[in-house]
């Protein structure tokens, strides 16, 4: 992956309130980056700082390890938070005047617009003033908006928030295929799940500080314990005697323990294994809810 | 793209915009006809020279003269027949006696008496009731066009506000692109629609018929408006823009453009009640805010020196300059502001985008 974007030691107030202290993260290209944070973290404004809506304090938001320039901002995508299109404007002449605001010629935005629409299946409304499309369709048009440029950045807030299963699986499908193409994109959601099965790298950031930053599977590691889960058949409380085992769960034939440094899981399983049955032995993985819960802590 | 680029995209699409907008429509439409009808009703109404029916040939060559419609009948029952079909206005008989039914007709009287000679030292140039109407008209016109284009920029603001949609143009182009474009656009369309009713005026007055001597006094002040408007207009714009960033909806636009609306309709009153007023008049005609209403309606009473109107337009040109530059950063200052509305201290002090 080649970092593109680079947030170093952005702070912003507003008034009294410091919303940002020192953030610092990087963003690849050809990667899904998902932006984690409860309500008020921080996310929104430091996506407007980097999309120049905002200015920071201090710190620098550099693109490609140059600062940023209005023409590289020019080149990115943006769907705020708030979502927001002329509403008596139709669909189409309003995604083919933002991509001639991104620097497109009337020809090429066009053309774009027409196949946009019609990977989002939103082709036939068009023609409609986005005021009649049903707030779905209004959420894809404004995907839509953020993408006609062909973006190399792609800074969305919430985008899947207001959309039905079959249009996030649209969605994604679209995400999935800039990214392919070598975009870098940074997503904000609050559906973790959504997140943990998207994400190719994640940000954590809570009370504007940035709590953990990485690739998925790196965090996951870092956040793994030595833990397993075992389901024998029988009581499993005899575990409590094994050395290096501590258990933190025990439902009968089931139990959740934990290793002590140096101690082998493979000899626990063996020692199950002479006691009869054993049904289920794994690692225990946290999902990204639980290491947000502890990070965020 | 530059900032050129930008504001010129800004602009196409606010013009489409408002030549799509119905409301917008009707008010230019019912603009035109409630002046086409102003000029064509009082033609309409003139139904021609006076009729009279006249028995004896004596008194019809003094009225003929007078270009009255004379009909010679051959007696005195006949004339009262017509006068009481309501056929002639008035019958003259032999004495000369003048029959009429209701009223008694005073051009006929005034045309067959003898009158003393009238000698006026400053004869006006046009009809004295004019005199009154031509200046309130001028007065008029600036006043609500001002103020119906000047909302409409703030509408348009707060619409780009309200709808969030700012954020992602903020974020692809530079502030001043947005704002310029859309003040452009609309200051277009209110100078379109001020040269469509200042052509209109001046062809249907020809048309019509009207006195010459009040066309010839209109068109200097009519040619000095159009500039003087658009001048004070563009000075108006950003504050307009600014007033509508200020506000987090529609609903706020009423105590937000409080202060600029009041810029229109202080000097639009100040100007019809202190036009007897020279030199209140004159000093009118000098501030920024009231010299497009006043300094046009001076020229049109011929009140103002040659050099007055230049003079007036390069002190409306600097406040122009400057009232750009206080309104430009209200907006930009507000513009991003969507919790509620902003005041203007704080949307002066507000340097948040980077512009």
């Amino acid at each position: 992956m080649t970092t593109v974007l680079n947030v170093e030691a952005v702070n912003r107030s507003f008034g009294d309130r410091q919303v940002l202290k020192d953030v610092s993260f990087t963003v690849g290209s050809g990667r899904l980056t998902g932006f984690v944070g409860a309500n008020g973290a921080g996310k929104t404004t430091t996506m407007r700082i980097i999309l120049g809506v905002l200015a920071p304090d201090s710190g620098t938001v550099t693109w490609h390890d140059a600062p940023m320039t209005r023409a590289a901002r020019q080149s990115f995508g943006y769907m705020p938070e708030e979502r927001g299109l002329y509403p008596k404007m139709t669909v189409g002449e309003q995604i083919v005047y933002l991509g001639r605001l991104h620097g497109l010629s009337t020809a090429d935005a066009k053309r774009r617009t027409t196949a946009l629409l019609e990977r989002l299946e939103l082709a036939e409304r068009a023609g409609d003033t986005v005021e009649k499309l049903s707030l779905g369709n209004q959420q894809r048009a404004q995907i839509a908006a953020s993408l006609v440029h062909d973006p190399e950045l792609l800074v969305l807030d919430e985008p899947f928030s207001g959309l039905d299963p079959l249009a996030v699986e649209n969605v994604l499908a679209v995400l999935r295929e800039r990214a392919r193409a070598g975009a870098a994109v940074l997503f904000s959601s609050h559906q973790l799940e959504l997140v943990e099965r998207l994400c190719d790298d994640l940000v954590i950031i809570a009370d504007g500080t940035i709590r953990a930053a990485g690739s998925r599977t790196g965090l996951r590691e870092r956040h793994t314990l030595p833990r397993y889960r075992i389901e024998v058949e029988g009581d499993a409380g005899w575990l409590r005697d094994e050395p290096g085992v501590t258990l933190t769960e025990l439902d009968g034939a089931q139990a959740v323990f934990d290793l002590a440094p140096g101690a082998d899981e493979q000899a626990v399983l063996r020692a199950a294994l002479a006691r009869g049955p054993v049904r289920a032995f794994a690692p225990v993985r946290p999902s990204l809810a639980e290491i947000f819960r502890e990070v965020i802590r | 793209m530059t900032t050129l680029q930008a504001a010129r995209l800004v602009f196409g699409r606010e013009l489409r915009a408002k030549l799509r907008d119905k409301a917008f429509i009707f008010s230019t439409v019912s603009f035109l006809v409630v002046l086409i009808g102003s000029i064509a009703i009082p033609a309409m109404l003139n139904s021609g020279p006076t009729k009279v029916a006249v028995v004896g040939g004596t008194s019809a060559p003094a009225l003929r003269a007078a270009a009255l419609d004379v009909q010679e009948v051959p007696d005195e029952a006949t004339a009262e027949q017509l006068v009481r079909d309501g056929d002639v206005a008035a019958a003259v008989l032999p004495g000369p006696r003048v029959l009429a039914l209701e009223e008694s007709p005073a051009e006929v009287v005034g045309i067959l008496s003898t009158a003393p000679a009238v000698e006026l030292l400053q004869p006006p140039p046009y009809d004295p009731v004019l005199a009154i109407f031509v200046p309130l008209g001028l007065a008029m016109l600036c006043y609500i066009t001002s103020l119906i284009f000047g909302l409409q920029i703030a509408q348009s603001v707060v619409e780009e506000k309200q709808t969030r949609i700012v954020e992602i143009l903020v974020a692809a182009i530079p502030v001043r692109a947005l704002l310029a474009g859309k003040v452009a656009a609309i200051t277009v369309l209110a100078f379109a629609q001020i040269a469509l009713l200042v052509v209109i005026t001046l062809v249907g007055t020809r048309v019509a018929g009207l006195d010459t001597g009040v066309i010839d006094a209109i068109r200097p002040a009519l040619g000095w408006f159009l500039p003087f408007f658009i001048l004070g207009f563009v000075m108006l714009a950003t504050l307009w823009a600014a007033v509508g960033a200020l506000a987090a909806r529609q609903e706020d636009l009423g105590s937000t453009s409080g202060t600029v609306q009041m810029l229109v309709l202080i000097p639009f009153f100040a100007v019809i009640f202190m036009r007897d007023n020279d030199a209140v008049l004159t000093a009118l005609s000098y501030l920024p805010f009231s010299a497009p209403m006043a300094m046009p309606i001076r020229i049109f009473e011929n009140d103002a020196a040659g050099w007055e109107p230049f003079a007036a337009l390069a002190i409306l040109a600097v406040s122009a300059v400057g009232l750009l530059f206080v309104g430009s950063r209200v907006y930009q200052g507000s513009l991003l502001r969507t919790n509620g509305k902003t005041s203007f201290a704080a949307a002066w002090r507000t340097r948040s985008t980077v512009g």
